[in-house]
């Protein structure tokens, strides 16, 4: 008798990153590694006004300081660099200003570029920039949105108006529901309506590794290195634009520090470095400072959102509207207004509304421009229909839980189709939520919670609950097609069988942190049955893999790893009738198992790495068969995925102090299977944070006259180790029925989640107060005048940033120390 | 131009450098040494921390004029014959890093916090690499991995 041992599936195991050797030995490569023979440096002149007129540009000065190659200003640069695009006009009558990379007769933003000094270093580039004499014609700036979208300072005078467009969902034109407006007048007459309104702060995606991109105009191919998530959708858009041959432009992005889609961007420095690589005929560098970073990447959310939430009595939800003033700042950018759109469809999240509607406005400000930031929209509705649907739990003086669980969708109810029209394939919000909050002892600290109201403890106890969800793995290309978007969803693999074994993935995701060189090896070394080790994932680099649609909206694994699949069920297909003629059988008696070829009922067989040294050498090949078992696939998905899950957070608030202290936190999230646990807790680590971070910290601070005042880490507050605890994390596992490995995505589930948690857990310790919402961040001032005032939805005031201070001799001796 | 000495990773070079040039500068334009990288212009970010003889120091905060005649280690200069130092190690076992920008200057200056501190708490752990930002782990791996390196029983 033979006991065959099942040899260890991948998939699960928790294996130590592939990526990680270089990364911790410093062997790596970002773009700002890369040095040329002859390589030139860019510095960019930047506005110090958020709007005004660029009457005159004097370079005289800047051209003759040392080593300067030249420079150059918007008019010098004209129509040949282009206009930056936006991929998503969310309406056919979007107002969308034209966008140059350098500005030529108005700057927009303070950082908007208006010159650009060429030299041969780095350095002395930045010594010109300092040189170049810039005369301007300050302009009045819409900086505030809500007056914004009063048209009362307008953004762009030519266009006559700041709003851009206005895109509306509302379930009773489309059929998947019923008219809101009765919804709620019914609720006026015998339920419960609730308004609030709620600010989402601007946002500062802060990637680690500053942008940078490399030119290098000499050969063939024009080759492009860039810190950027989307080295394929750089690459047709710099064709398209610059009117380059596609063919003739090579995009790579090497180690990429970073992203959570502040690298989601066609950038005006990528714009410019090319065209000016190309006119010089040399390699050109250009690397921004981490200030150039805060003022000018992109920056996320920012938003006013009125919300109008109709229940019955007894705590049913009967209807949920929801009107939104959408920031772009002083561009529609690449995604621009689609990224409150992508949260059109997730306000009424996991629960039963009979009724919704949905409208944004999007507004042009003189701010840097928005697009998407860990989460896209989903953030920011979840953020909305978490914190109503505490706020009617308060109403009706039940526990949140409770409100949540009779209005959610049951687990025997899935499939179901929602109201705003999507259909969820799997969840298990019950099974999440039990235990959540079994690991995270709710009902003792609810008991602590009482004790310290009853005893007036000056440290009282919050507790806040998040049952979110989120559609991920963007996405079918006929869903996007409908929304407007200019491309599709899909994505692409090729599975490559080297003569030694070696299995060669190519992937057109496009990873800068997530993993994908292991998590990928594992699906392909369980599927093809070879060694983890024996697989090589390669990405990122438009020559080495020539389609694909890049990293974003939790799509990689979900998408990206189903193409895999898919190519790598291609090869064995393909192998099948070699390995039969090499073992002279018939097809149809091949099995494929555990990485061997064998023959039914006998004890014959060929390894996988048998067939492909066969198949190379080509001796003996069937007739008709062409000696290659590589194969690949494009795979565009046919839904989204919706992960979720229970988050629950215990917050110490000060009362005498208004300072707030994290307790604990807990998640359950259910991503359908894992395919590699330690990642998965990675991402949603990080992800707990960067959410956590907006509910306590971050903000993007305007002063009034448009500069940005949180334009470096000293005043941006990204957190530090100091600042955070470490979490409690664990998953039920419902698997997704739209991919075959059953997985859902998991890079943005910790950032969409843990804010709403977060904030809900601050009211709930001072709701006695009299308190009903604290505005994000909520620092201890605000929390403070809470419960004394009840005025905790202040402005945050820029005089977080005292060092422009006019008297700088008082500035600084009031500083020093004695 | 100044001429300064300086031995790195083990190795002496010496250089003519311009007197503002930050030591970060010349370990990644003059020498070559990448693994050392720039996050920042206010010193908060901490991914340029090296160590100056022996104790960490953010590479963007000295000049390399003050380097002259020390001794620099850099993440390039950690491992040994292959082997990589216990804290790098610690880093790979525990999942510390994912993207991996701030990480070398995480694992310089959790080294650096060991030789002062070789069995912190959690809450030492937290205090002793807050000026080290990372975006990407939420610190919680991070923190598992300095306890790892320390020799210390690990949380979940």
């Amino acid at each position: 008798m033979t006991v065959t041992e099942e040899p260890q599936m991948e998939i699960g195991r928790d294996r130590r990153r592939k990526e990680d050797q270089r990364l911790i030995t410093g062997r790596t490569r970002w773009t700002d590694n890369i040095t040329l023979p002859g390589m030139l440096h860019l510095a960019m002149v930047r506005s110090p006004f958020a709007h005004a007129k660029i009457v005159n540009i004097n370079v005289d000065e800047a051209k003759a300081a040392p080593n300067v190659v030249t420079v150059v200003t918007g008019k010098d640069l004209g129509e040949e660099q282009g206009s930056l695009p936006n991929a998503w006009p969310i309406t056919p009558d979007q107002v969308t200003p034209p966008h140059p990379p350098v500005a030529i007769d108005r700057a927009t933003f303070a950082g908007e570029i208006v010159a650009v000094v060429v030299a041969r270093s780095a350095a002395e580039a930045r010594d010109a920039a300092e040189l170049v004499d810039v005369d301007y014609e300050e302009l009045p700036a819409a900086l505030d949105l809500k007056e914004s979208a009063e048209d009362k300072v307008l953004a762009h005078p030519d266009l006559g108006t700041n709003k851009s467009a206005l895109w509306v969902f509302d379930s009773a034109d489309a059929g998947t529901g019923g008219n809101v407006e009765e919804a709620i007048a019914k609720a006026r007459e015998d339920g419960i309506v609730l308004e609030r309104e709620y600010r989402q702060q601007r946002l500062i995606p802060a990637f680690m590794e500053p942008r940078s991109t490399v030119v290098d105009p000499t050969g063939e191919q024009i080759t492009m290195w860039s810190a950027t998530q989307i080295p394929h959708i750089l690459r047709f858009l710099l064709a398209a634009v610059l009117g380059v041959s596609e063919a003739k432009v090579r995009v790579i992005a090497p180690d990429v520090g970073g992203g959570f889609g502040g690298k989601l961007q066609t950038t005006p420095e990528e714009f410019i470095t090319m065209v000016l690589a190309r006119r010089l005929g040399k390699p050109v560098k250009y690397t921004e400072t981490r200030s150039e970073s805060m003022m000018a990447a992109h920056h996320g959310r920012d938003q006013w959102q009125k919300l109008t939430l109709a229940a019955e009595k007894d705590g049913t939800v009967t209807g949920f509207k929801v009107e939104l003033l959408a920031d772009l700042g002083s561009h529609v950018s690449l995604v621009g207004g689609g990224v409150p759109v992508l949260g059109a469809f997730m306000f009424n999240a996991i629960y039963k509304f009979p009724a919704y509607h949905f409208a944004v406005q999007t507004v042009l400000t003189n701010k840097a421009w928005t697009d998407a930031y860990r989460g896209a929209g989903r953030p920011e509705a979840t953020f909305g229909i978490e914190r109503m649907m505490t706020e009617l739990a308060a109403e009706l003086g039940v526990d949140p839980l409770e409100v949540r669980e009779k209005n959610w969708i049951k687990h025997e109810e899935f499939p179901f189709t929602t109201v705003a029209g999507l259909e969820y394939d799997s969840g298990n919000y019950e099974a999440a939520t039990a235990l959540a909050k079994e690991h995270f002892g709710y009902d003792e600290l609810r008991a602590e919670q009482k004790a310290r109201r009853e005893s007036k403890d000056p440290i009282q106890l919050g507790i806040g609950v998040s049952t979110f969800t989120e559609m991920c793995g963007l996405a079918p290309s006929r869903v996007l097609g409908s929304l407007d978007y200019g491309a599709g969803g899909w994505e692409h693999a090729t599975v490559r069988m080297l003569a030694t074994g070696k299995v060669e993935v190519v992937t057109g995701a496009s990873a800068h942190g997530q993993g994908h060189e292991t998590a990928f090896s594992q699906i392909v070394a369980d599927r093809l049955g070879v060694a983890f080790e024996d697989v090589e994932v390669l990405h990122g680099d438009t020559m080495v893999a020539p389609k694909g649609l890049d990293t974003y909206g939790s799509r990689s694994l979900v998408v990206g790893g189903e193409a895999l699949v898919r190519a790598a069920d291609k090869v064995i297909e393909k192998a099948k009738p070699i390995a039969a003629h090499l073992l002279e059988a018939s097809v149809d008696d091949i099995e494929f198992s555990a990485g061997r070829f064998g023959v039914r009922g006998t004890d014959q067989g060929l390894a996988m790495a048998e067939v492909a040294l066969a198949t190379f050498a080509a001796h003996n090949l069937p007739d008709g068969v062409e000696p290659s078992l590589d194969c690949d696939a494009t795979y565009d998905p046919v839904n989204f995925n919706y992960p979720h899950g229970t988050h629950l957070c215990a917050m110490e608030v000060d009362t005498e102090t208004g300072a707030v202290k994290m307790r604990k936190y807990t998640c359950v999230d259910d991503i359908g299977n894992v395919i590699n646990p330690l990642i998965v807790a990675g991402q949603v680590h990080g992800g707990l944070v960067q959410g956590i971070a907006q509910a306590l910290w971050e903000e993007a601070v305007y002063d009034d006259s448009g500069t940005l005042v949180s334009a470096s880490f000293v005043d941006y507050l990204v957190p530090t180790a100091a600042d955070t605890i470490s979490f409690d994390v664990d998953h039920t596992t419902t698997p997704s029925l739209t991919n075959t490995l059953g997985t859902k995505g998991v890079g943005e589930a910790g950032t969409i989640a843990s804010t709403p948690a977060v904030v809900n857990a601050v009211v709930d310790a001072i709701r006695q107060f009299g308190v009903n919402d604290v505005r994000m961040p909520c620092t201890p001032e605000r929390v403070w005048k809470a419960i004394n005032d009840g005025g905790g939805g202040d402005k945050t005031t820029e005089a977080a940033a005292p060092h422009f201070d006019d008297s700088g001799d008082t500035a600084i001796a009031d500083g020093a120390p004695e | 131009m100044t001429r300064i000495e300086v031995t790195v990773d083990g190795a002496k070079v010496s250089d003519d450098v311009e007197p503002r040039m930050l030591l970060v500068q010349y370990l990644r334009e003059k020498l070559g040494k990448t693994g050392t990288v720039i996050g920042c212009d206010t010193s908060n970010c901490g991914a340029c921390t090296v160590h100056l003889d022996g104790r960490s120091v953010k590479s963007c905060n000295v000049l390399a004029v003050q380097a002259d005649g020390h001794e620099v280690t850099t993440i390039e200069g950690l491992a040994t014959n292959g082997e990589l130092h216990p804290m790098q190690a610690a880093f790979h076992e525990c999942h510390a890093l994912q993207c991996g920008f701030c990480t070398p200057g995480m694992i310089m200056q959790s080294i650096d916090l060991l030789n002062d501190n070789p069995k912190p708490d959690e809450k030492q752990i937290r205090e002793g690499i807050e000026g080290n930002l990372c975006r990407c782990t939420g610190y919680h791996n991070i923190v598992r991995a300095v306890q790892t390196a320390s020799g210390q029983e690990v949380g979940k």
